[in-house]
């Protein structure tokens, strides 16, 4: 039998996420609540997944109605879609091989849809030129990331690549580097300024890397995961610059873009950016930017090898091309978009309130992205408690939030966070009503947490 | 064509990937009725639509994130789709017990055989990993030995029997290749791509003494496992082999099997749903891999809808039933009918020689080049069957993949084609080549 010192030792030093300690629990739990165990809870609040579906946020009938379509071509005989879901359909058949969604497509996707992901990118950055041969559809943005990085670290390499990541920082990411054999070199957001990129921090980190690896990329995320800032357009321009000369692979990851809130808040792409400095450092800057379908307001997650699904390159066309003023589906697309557009301000809004005015906790506000960060200030015997139990102190208390309270959300340890600091993070794109209750709960909760520990 | 160049033909007949929709192949009506349902649950109000499909999107949607296929699932697959799998692979392999916990839902067979290779690829110069893989092979396998830095062990397929695999052969590979590496995985296509071969028991058996004396793991790539149509072949699992041959084995012999939705008779190659089984994992090794797959989030939640299907279809008492085995005996015999045809054309050509094309969606005929096309080829900087199929290409417009491309034995020369065209076009394309082959051989001569 294969024994643990067999295995890739990249897989070995993978980080195991303290969040999959909480998710067993969490399977524990349902199965003791379908069994009738009694519970000051009827169901877990999942909000530990950037998931908005899996959070009551509805999908969007238009892309849904294009996609059961392209399905079942059958749907289309008579008057059942309306005419502009047809023909949105039949467009994308016929540009399947086959006329089928179950066929290979091209490995860089179906050409007609990169094609108008290129259209989406000029249109969003005010006209700066897309080439759809720079175009790359795979299934997720994760996957893109991987095989960029597959390209840019040679695990053979000595001294090893490094690749400058900021802290916090979503998972699958430090996930992947580690597995690719590529030295993860931190940078510290600050959060007392809102999460702010700062320069300084970036060459310090870029000092610190010295004698210990060769940073090849800067990794940045913008909006924020887990953190919910975005950046201005004066610090995505410091970061090019950083970049430029310290000739940097700029890796942009730009997921949350349509997940911006603030009313002075203006999501700036990188590549826009990069455009407008023009040259010298338009034409030197290598730079990749990631965008998904899953975290924009359709929220599906398609997961998108031989080729990325086909459903989730369908599904990605809609996303860049919605239905457009005089569309039969105009209306009722703009109504569906607004809801959980409003919702989600108001989301933002409310946690602000709640988080805010509980003891213990101090939120940045949210201006993007899909979660809130909240910092946690544990009480000195809580910290001792969970050193006892041996694990980090905000496990501890998201497994007692879990059991007590059937709420299901991730510890700040899974990100990374200053030392000494604690975190907790949920999804706020949800149904207005379980956002209500995720905060009913969790303040309950708290106080009591509180006062047991104090 | 596009621009109006004149060709000595009308259309490009593409016969180079086993992608049966783009041929043609319809999808089965059941799958994408269920699959709508899933995605526009408003559908399931539709009287259209009949009860066994809606009862299959509901159970699919009630296993669901928010009762949305766009949500995340667990990385590891839904649970409920887990347990039909396992329900499948004991009902398949005649009761042998199959549990849940050990299948890993994936976006393809693909996505899981090269997360099996990444976990055990390890070590340094003559002790880094060695992985046997077969002559001819399916080009993922070395593209993945390459990228992820692994040795790769070939063993040479039997041409001169019906492409069987033999344990001598497998010995030499494995022996003259403890010098540079420590050999440590064994990988097996069955039934075969390119080669269309479907093993004898014997043979499998044969497969996992070896594998149990080396120390080796097992890699069984299934995802032909229904595309089998010679007289006389059956499709015999790799567990259901293992667990007959008794405890010495089947609680020794590590395994990991895997299966497709691009396939078969459904070929929905565009929704990448897949998934593996594993056998006899250590569970630390194992704990390690369910830690792998969390890093790609969750295979896509169509593909997995789709699989639960296939292990889950219509049953004989259910209202789609007829209509669905209709479907599906109509895709398998249309296969088996041009697995037939083209081995009988092909082997009327003299230059060609073809195997029996026992399963699969290929044949892969050996093709004699006279000496002088050869020395055009190398003087041409190009691969001989490369420039065979170039020129055919060029000549008849058809699109065929050369044996280069899948490794053969030095100074043999083959195509890959698929069987995959429509029969009359298929019959089409079978006599442009046996004409393009006798045109060659007199050009060359």
């Amino acid at each position: 039998m294969s024994v643990l010192q067999e295995i890739s030792s990249n897989v070995r030093n993978m980080k195991q996420l303290e969040n999959s300690v909480l998710a067993r629990r969490t399977t524990q739990i349902k199965e003791e609540l379908r069994q009738g165990v009694r519970k000051s809870y009827k169901e877990v609040i999942d909000v530990s997944w950037g998931d908005p579906h899996k959070a009551g946020v509805k999908p969007l009938s238009f892309v849904r109605q294009v996609l059961a379509a392209c399905l079942y071509p059958q749907l289309m005989d008579g008057d059942k879609l309306l005419v502009d879901v047809r023909q949105r359909a039949q467009r994308l058949l016929k540009a399947c091989t086959g006329g089928s969604v179950g066929s290979y497509s091209a490995t860089a996707g179906i050409p007609e849809i990169v094609q108008r992901v290129s259209e989406f990118i000029m249109r969003r950055d005010g006209g700066v030129p897309s080439h759809p041969e720079n175009i790359y559809i795979c299934p997720g943005s994760q996957w893109a990331l991987t095989n960029i990085l597959t390209v840019l670290v040679n695990p053979k390499a000595s001294p090893r690549t490094g690749v400058l990541t900021p802290v916090p920082c979503h998972s699958t990411t430090v996930l992947s580097l580690t597995m690719l054999g590529a030295v993860v070199v931190p940078y510290y957001l600050r959060e007392e300024s809102g999460w702010a990129l700062e320069v300084e921090e970036l060459q310090r980190a870029l000092d610190s890397a010295k004698g210990v690896c060769n940073p090849l990329a800067l990794y940045v995320i913008n909006p924020g995961n887990p953190a919910g800032y975005v950046q201005s357009r004066k610090s995505v321009q410091e970061v090019i610059q950083f970049a430029a000369e310290k000739r940097l692979f700029l890796l942009a990851d730009e997921v949350y873009q349509e997940c911006v809130y603030g009313e002075k808040t203006e999501f700036v792409s990188y590549k826009r950016a990069l455009a407008e400095m023009g040259p010298p450092l338009s034409d030197r800057v290598e730079l990749a930017s990631f965008h998904t379908a899953s975290k924009s307001l359709m929220g599906d997650l398609f997961s998108t090898n031989a080729c990325a699904p086909v459903l989730g390159q369908i599904a990605l066309d809609v996303m860049m091309n919605p239905p457009q003023p005089g569309d039969p589906s105009y209306h009722l697309y703009v109504k569906e978009t607004q809801h959980i557009r409003t919702s989600v301000a108001e989301n933002v809004k409310r946690v602000d309130e709640v988080i805010n005015s509980l003891p213990g906790f101090s939120c940045q506000l949210v201006e993007g992205g899909a979660f809130a960060f909240p910092r946690l200030f544990l009480p000195p015997k809580a910290t001792k408690r969970a050193e006892e139990a041996g694990m980090p102190p905000d496990t501890f208390y998201c497994l007692r939030l879990l059991e007590e309270a059937g709420v299901l959300l991730s510890p700040g340890t899974d990100y990374g966070q200053k030392e000494g600091t604690y975190h907790i993070r949920f999804c706020i794109m949800t149904s207005l009503d379980i956002m209500e209750e995720l905060l009913r709960r969790l303040s309950i909760f708290h106080k009591r947490f509180m006062k047991e520990f104090s | 064509m596009g621009k109006g160049v004149k060709k000595p033909f009308t259309e490009v007949i593409k016969a180079n990937i086993g992608d049966a929709h783009a041929m043609g192949q319809r999808p089965i009506t059941f799958f994408r009725q269920v699959l709508a349902l899933c995605s526009y649950p408003e559908l399931l109000e539709d009287n259209k639509f009949p009860e066994d499909a809606k009862k299959r999107a509901r159970r699919i949607l009630d296993a669901c994130g928010g009762h949305s296929i766009g949500a995340y699932s667990a990385s590891q697959g839904i649970e409920c789709i887990r347990q039909d799998v396992a329900c499948y692979i004991e009902r398949r392999d005649g009761g042998i017990p199959s549990n849940p916990d050990n299948i890993y839902l994936s976006t393809g067979a693909s996505d899981a055989i090269v997360t099996i290779l990444k976990l055990l690829v390890c070590g340094e110069g003559r002790d880094r990993t060695g992985v046997m893989i077969s002559i001819p092979q399916y080009p993922l396998y070395s593209a993945a030995l390459a990228d992820l830095g692994a040795v790769q062990i070939s063993y040479y397929l039997d041409e001169d029997n019906c492409w069987s695999l033999n344990s001598a052969e497998l010995g030499r590979a494995l022996n003259e290749a403890k010098q540079r590496c420590k050999p440590r995985v064994l990988c097996i296509i069955n039934p075969g791509n390119p080669t269309g071969q479907v093993q004898s028991r014997q043979c499998i058996e044969d497969v996992i003494r070896f594998a149990k004396e080396e120390h080796l793991f097992l890699m069984a790539d299934e995802v032909y496992q229904d595309n089998v149509y010679a007289e006389g072949c059956k499709f015999h699992s790799f567990k259901k082999v293992l667990f007959e041959m008794g405890p010495e084995y089947s609680s020794t012999v590590e395994m990991a099997s895997f299966h497709s939705t691009s396939k078969c008779y459904m070929g929905e190659c565009g929704f990448r749903g897949g998934y593996m089984e594993v056998i006899n994992m250590d569970p630390e090794v194992k704990a390690q891999l369910t830690k792998l797959v969390s890093v790609r989030l969750c295979p896509p939640v169509p593909g997995q809808a789709l699989l639960d299907l296939v292990v889950n279809p219509p049953q004989p008492n259910e209202p789609s039933y007829t209509s669905f085995m209709k479907e599906r005996t109509a895709v398998l015999a249309a296969l088996a009918e041009k697995a037939r045809l083209t081995e009988e054309i092909f082997n009327t050509v003299p230059g060609i020689t073809c195997n029996p094309v026992q399963g699969a969606m290929y044949t892969f005929p050996r093709i004699t080049l006279p000496q002088k096309a050869i020395d055009k080829a190398k003087a041409d900087g190009v691969v001989p069957d490369m420039f065979y199929c170039m020129k055919l290409l060029e000549e008849e417009g058809i699109c065929l993949v050369p044996g280069s491309g899948f490794g053969q034995r030095e100074g043999t020369f083959h195509f890959r084609m698929t069987i995959l065209p429509p029969t009359e076009k298929l019959k089409v394309v079978l006599q442009k080549i046996r004409d393009f082959h006798s045109r060659f051989t007199s050009e060359f001569s």
